[in-house]
């Protein structure tokens, strides 16, 4: 017999006081070959930045966590997860999996962030061919100086493409 | 989609909360179909948990002011094995229903012996324990006169990614749960219930604190293909 989930609530405007620290915005350290630093900007219905959202990424070299400032802007320093390493799915693009809170969120919302030096493998990604061309553009990040930019748009024209949890 | 479990969880798309309205996304979910269950990452936390990192009581010079309780349970996945090494964290206002966050502006005292936070890695059982006050309900504006019941912060983060789960622990008998636009974004009466404690005997201390027990049960580990593989 299954248990029945426990249900979500929302982080609310006050989670830096127990979430601030355990887990931080370095998956690797900013020196180590390969260090990716991902920045971006947490925006709402109304374009306004969300400046009570956390950000947290997943892979199998382990998970980073960064709230957005009064602007709505995170940043997290990661490496390219090896191919595969995390789900075994042969045909899976490298990824990072994203989860966002905020105040106003019930549940989390869960997307992925894909590379965008990797043509071919996001060509051939299952996930990625499912979605349109517009849809599939808020999932790749963009190459900007000093790393990579990832924006989320909560809501709107370019709403972020979100998975069931 | 079919799944009841999954529908305890609250839509996003709720909008008696007045906060969802410019945040909950507007365009349906795309399915995974079972890709996320597996998805592990290591959790490094252990080694920044101090031994007092439970007792919320005991973070300052002097004690907090409030009833002092102790919160207890398992975290326990759906086919009801223990999740051990979850690193729980919880955050909470304090006995006046102020959190110690600038951006708080309700008109209560804060405490200085009270900072609201606390964290623990679970047990070989999933065990966890927090010594704690019982937080104050407080005032918001998502509606005119609107109080959230007393609650406690739970987050959840164990190395599966399906696993983590942010939430609330609420208080029995609290007279507010029938305003309160964030207990009542769970659609059904059980499931809702769930988020509620219950006092517990074996857990209050004689002379000294009462005593709260809430498991908390999160997805499990294994790969549980949705339905088919259809699309939407």
């Amino acid at each position: 017999m299954r248990l029945p989930l426990t249900p979500s609530q929302t982080v609310g405007p006050f989670f830096r006081i127990g979430l601030s620290t355990t887990i931080g915005s370095h998956v690797v350290g900013e020196g180590t070959p390969g260090a990716i630093r991902i920045s971006g900007q947490v925006l709402d219905g109304a374009g306004e930045p969300v400046p009570d959202a956390l950000i947290e990424t997943w892979q199998a070299e382990g998970a980073g966590r960064c709230a957005t400032d009064e602007e709505g802007h995170f940043a997290i320093v990661t490496s390219k997860p090896a191919r595969n390493a995390i789900d075994g799915a042969a045909t899976d693009a490298p990824h990072l999996d994203v989860s966002v809170f905020a105040r106003g969120l019930l549940t989390r919302l869960v997307t992925r962030m894909y590379f965008p030096d990797e043509h071919a493998a996001n060509d051939a990604d299952p996930v990625l061919r499912a979605l349109s061309s517009a849809e599939r553009s808020t999932l790749v990040a963009v190459s900007e100086s000093g790393g990579l930019r990832f924006d989320i748009h909560l809501q709107g024209a370019r709403e972020t493409v979100f998975f069931d949890r | 989609m079919g799944d009841s479990s999954r529908s305890a969880h609250p839509p996003n798309d709720s909008p008696a909360y007045g906060s969802s309205r410019l945040r909950a996304p507007q365009q349906p979910l795309h399915v995974l179909a079972g890709r996320l269950s597996e998805l592990t990452a290591p959790l490094l936390a252990g080694e920044t948990i101090g031994p007092l990192d439970h007792d919320l009581t005991r973070q300052h010079d002097g004690e907090p002011l409030g009833e002092r309780i102790t919160v207890s349970g398992r975290v326990l996945d759906e086919e009801g094995n223990p999740v051990a090494g979850a690193l729980v964290e919880v955050w909470q206002a304090n006995a006046a229903g102020r959190y110690a966050h600038r951006s708080d502006q309700h008109p209560a005292p804060l405490d200085p012996n009270f900072s609201g936070a606390g964290r623990c890695l679970t047990d070989a059982e999933g065990g966890y324990r927090f010594i704690t006050i019982k937080p104050g309900a407080y005032p918001w504006r998502n509606h005119p006169n609107a109080w959230r019941p007393a609650h406690v912060h739970f987050s959840v983060f164990s190395p599966a990614f399906a696993q983590r789960l942010v939430t609330q622990m609420y208080f029995p008998g609290d007279p507010l749960f029938a305003q309160d636009p964030i207990f009542n974004s769970v659609p059904d009466e059980s499931a809702r219930q769930r988020l509620v404690a219950r006092w517990s005997l074996e857990l209050t201390q004689p002379e000294w604190s009462l005593g709260y027990a809430w498991d908390i049960v999160v997805a499990g580990r294994e790969a549980t293909p949705l339905d088919d593989d259809a699309s939407e």
